[in-house]
């Protein structure tokens, strides 16, 4: 089932926060984080995070198009190379 | 001749099943048209008058989007599910349901055709 609108979208706070203060000092670092649930507002955009898969940490490049996906999309959590007989 | 949005519908069907016929209508839709339009949804196709199918045509080409126009703006939006890399872009790139539907089994919609493995092991006791 879809979010209430009433609650708003989720972002995380602690990642919106460095965010915010990256935009405000105008600097550019890749930020690790494991908050795949987040969603990616619009103050992402052209920043690079990041995301936790369970294993590594997947650098995404966060482009206007991603606005409204959550960043957990964007970092694959399985591997699958196919089967061995496929090979 | 009854010819909307570069279909010709069926003649002998009653209005409302009739406009189905055109991809991007459902029944909804097609009862929402009929009633702006003045028309009786019982009124058979054939029965409608020119004057009656320009005012179905007018609504359609206002307010609804409709075969070639409503296909390309699905592809495009899958495209960019494709482009920007994310699950459900994936997902469509590899042929798999995109709505988290398991795949051990069936998915035969998305995967198509069964491929069969040959000289697959047979499970020995």
């Amino acid at each position: 089932m879809a979010r209430s609108l009433k609650k708003g979208p989720f972002v995380d706070y602690k990642l919106d926060k460095k965010v915010s203060q990256m935009n405000e000092s105008k600097k550019k670092s890749v930020v690790k984080t494991w908050a795949r649930r987040s969603m990616i507002s619009p103050d992402f955009v052209g920043h690079t995070f990041a995301v936790h898969n369970g294993n590594k940490f997947i650098p995404v490049f966060v482009t206007e198009n991603m606005v409204g996906h959550r960043l957990g999309e964007f970092a694959p959590t399985r591997t699958f190379k196919g089967h061995s007989g496929n090979r | 001749m009854a010819r909307i949005a570069g279909i010709d519908l069926p003649r002998n069907k009653r209005g409302v099943i009739g406009l189905t016929y055109i991809y991007g209508i459902g029944r909804s839709l097609s009862a929402e048209i009929l009633k702006s339009a003045g028309i009786s949804e019982d009124k058979k196709v054939s029965d409608w008058t020119d004057e009656e199918i320009t005012n179905i045509r007018n609504y359609i080409s206002e307010n609804i989007k409709t075969e070639g126009e409503l296909r390309s703006e699905t592809q495009l939006n899958i495209k960019r599910l494709m482009d920007i890399g994310c699950y459900r872009g994936i997902r469509h790139r590899k042929g798999l349901p995109v709505r988290g539907q398991t795949t051990k089994n069936n998915a035969r919609t998305r995967k198509g055709k069964k491929k069969t493995v040959a000289n697959k092991k047979k499970v020995t006791k």
